[in-house]
């Protein structure tokens, strides 16, 4: 069940260029949190008032909130001058997240920032498979030791080139699905990114029959289903359409249902 | 902490602006909405109605401009969805209500009427964000007026329309409303607004203007509440920019009954909680035993 909490800053580490690990002491909250759920931060030092930044999270130990944040704006710099000790209101966790029991070969597709929900869901999936991280340098590729710790394949893409192989993340992600296609295995899809990532994995989840569950990435005002500021034209199992709230009826939806 | 506000019996003077709590259950789990004064919900048409494409909100310094268009469940929807939880809380419920001519939103209010657990509507005659209705009536007094009126007709519940703050002269409006039969009267809505993006040189609302809420407006809402409660018959319930209970009270001194948060709630859930708490603070601090003595006691 949700709730406002206030945090303590246990410390933050940085990863790759840009790109922080932030640790928080967030009990009552922590505990109760599923992958592909969110949290929704009030950024001290942005006050009088400023709407609160969503981030996904990254994972929890016991009481221990971890979240894996990009520095882009206002929020995230801020963020950046946080240190231990520090209180921070976050409300969580909230949204749905992505289901434990897949039917198939979990094929997990990260672009950025979007291994973070990936990363905490690696460790819950029965069963390990193969992750694929994609990001434009190589800076924004995380988190790989932290999946082959968990004993999965991780495979990288850069589009520069900097790491792993050059291109899309789409490229390997195609050879995986046929290489499961030859050995007579259903994958299911896990994947969080940019919308063009999503669309792709999604597209590749119905052309391949399997399920793909896609973490959407919506500016939120309210987190909580109350402002309507989050939403996304859905599709109900019937093809009837309706109009859900991100923050509230997702971030994880089935590709099916999406609406592009 | 009684206060009247034209027929809706509030237990205290503390509700929350529409279209910023939702329909009170999406917040339930965070604030405990019982101790609300009222609960004011999102704005509702006769029908469903999409609202406007995204971005619909972007922040700005002391605020945000918002363009969420109106989306709702319509009249049925909402009485079938969000009624029931309503109903659970004891706590009055004020329906935020609009339309595109005076005959839905008569029509609204009068199947609002039958719902059970509906202890008033307001007139939402200000809206910047649908190209029809909201701000069209809003700034016209007589378009006001003629409005209030078929929209009286049409219910016995309390009436309270929302004046638009864009105008030369807030009087005007206010004597136009209680005129034509409004039991109260709700202000201040948003501020129409504009932000652009100068990278791309386009705006960042996917409808191009919004409304400013926030403490930006704060102060331009005290003004219109200080003007309307110097020609106001009725009681005032006044919103814009309250983020603790200085900004409330300020609005109560100024002539309010009764006072709603608005943009805070998406920051602090429990801001109408403290705002409460700080206005029980305050009555005792200065020895008054009822809202009533702090209403419109400026000197
Ligand atoms: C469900 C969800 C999970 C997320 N998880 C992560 C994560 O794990 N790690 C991470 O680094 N980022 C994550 N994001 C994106 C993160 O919320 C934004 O990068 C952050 O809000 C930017 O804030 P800022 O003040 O630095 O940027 P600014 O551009 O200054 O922000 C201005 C406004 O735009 C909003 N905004 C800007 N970019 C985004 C964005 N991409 N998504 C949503 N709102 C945005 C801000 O919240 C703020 O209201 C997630 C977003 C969502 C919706
Ligand atoms: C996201 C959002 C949605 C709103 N929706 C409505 C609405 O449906 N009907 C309405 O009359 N006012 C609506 N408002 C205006 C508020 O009720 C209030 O009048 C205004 O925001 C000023 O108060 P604040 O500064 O405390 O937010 C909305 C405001 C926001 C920020
Ligand atoms: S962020 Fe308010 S409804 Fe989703």
């Amino acid at each position: 069940m949700m709730k406002d909490v206030t945090c303590r800053v246990i410390g933050q580490t940085p990863l790759t260029a840009g790109y922080w690990a932030l640790d928080m002491e967030a009990p009552g909250l922590a505990e109760a949190a599923q992958p592909g759920q969110f949290v929704h931060v009030r950024v001290p030092g942005l006050e009088p008032i400023a709407l609160r930044r969503p981030f996904s999270i990254f994972g929890t130990e016991g009481t221990t909130l971890k979240l894996l944040y990009k520095t882009v704006g206002r929020g995230t710099s801020q963020m950046n001058r946080l240190v231990p000790g520090d209180p921070v209101q976050v409300i969580g966790p909230l949204g749905n997240g992505f289901p434990l029991e897949p039917r198939g070969e979990p094929l997990l597709v990260a672009g950025g920032y979007g291994v973070a929900p990936l990363a905490f869901l690696a460790g819950r999936l029965p069963t390990k498979g193969v992750v694929l991280i994609g990001g434009r340098s190589a800076d924004d590729v995380l988190a790989v030791t932290a999946f082959e710790r968990l004993g999965w394949t991780v495979r990288v893409a850069t589009e520069d080139g900097s790491l792993g192989e050059t291109g899309l993340v789409t490229v390997p992600l195609d050879r995986e699905l046929a290489r499961l296609h030859e050995a007579g295995a259903t994958p299911e899809l896990f994947s969080c990114g940019p919308d063009g990532l999503l669309r792709a994995v999604g597209e590749r989840a119905i052309q391949a029959g399997c399920r793909g569950w896609l973490s959407l990435d919506k500016h939120m005002v309210c987190g909580v289903g109350a402002c309507l500021a989050c939403v996304q034209r859905l599709r109900r199992e019937d093809g009837t359409e309706w109009i859900g709230r991100v923050c509230r009826d997702g971030p994880v939806f089935e590709a099916r249902e999406i609406v592009w | 902490m009684r206060v009247d506000l034209g027929g809706i019996r509030m237990k205290n003077p503390v509700t929350v602006a529409s279209g910023t709590f939702g329909y009170g259950a999406e917040y339930a789990k965070l604030v405990d909405v019982t101790r609300l004064g009222a609960i004011t919900v999102k704005g509702i048409r006769l029908q469903p109605w999409p609202g406007n494409p995204l971005p619909r909100h972007v922040e700005v310094p002391g605020g945000m401009v918002n363009a969420i268009g109106l989306q709702g469940p319509g009249v049925e929807g909402f009485a079938r969805d969000y009624m029931p939880f309503l109903r659970t809380t004891g706590v009055p419920v004020i329906v935020n209500i609009w339309g595109t001519s005076e005959e839905e939103y008569a029509e609204v209010a009068r199947r609002l009427s039958e719902v059970e657990g509906v202890s008033g509507l307001e007139l939402n005659i200000s809206c910047p964000n649908v190209k029809e209705g909201g701000n069209a009536f809003g700034t016209d007094p007589r378009a006001v007026a003629s409005l209030v009126a078929a929209v009286r007709r049409a219910t016995r519940l309390p009436l309270m329309p929302k004046l638009a703050p864009n105008v030369p002269d807030i009087k005007l409006f206010v004597r136009a409303a209680q005129e034509a039969g409004a039991d109260a009267l709700a202000l201040i809505n948003t501020l129409p607004a504009m932000v652009i993006d100068i990278e791309t040189r386009r705006p960042v609302l996917a409808n191009k203007v919004g409304g400013l809420s926030g403490p930006a407006i704060h102060p331009v809402a005290v003004k219109l509440v200080w003007e309307a409660a110097q020609v106001a018959r009725v009681p005032l319930l006044a919103m814009g920019g309250i983020v603790g209970p200085e900004e409330a009270i300020e609005f109560l001194i100024a002539g309010a009954s009764a006072v709603a948060v608005g943009t805070a709630n998406f920051i602090d859930p429990t801001t109408s909680l403290r705002v409460l708490e700080g206005i029980e603070a305050y009555l005792r601090r200065h020895g008054m035993n009822a809202v009533a003595a702090l209403t419109g006691s400026l000197l």
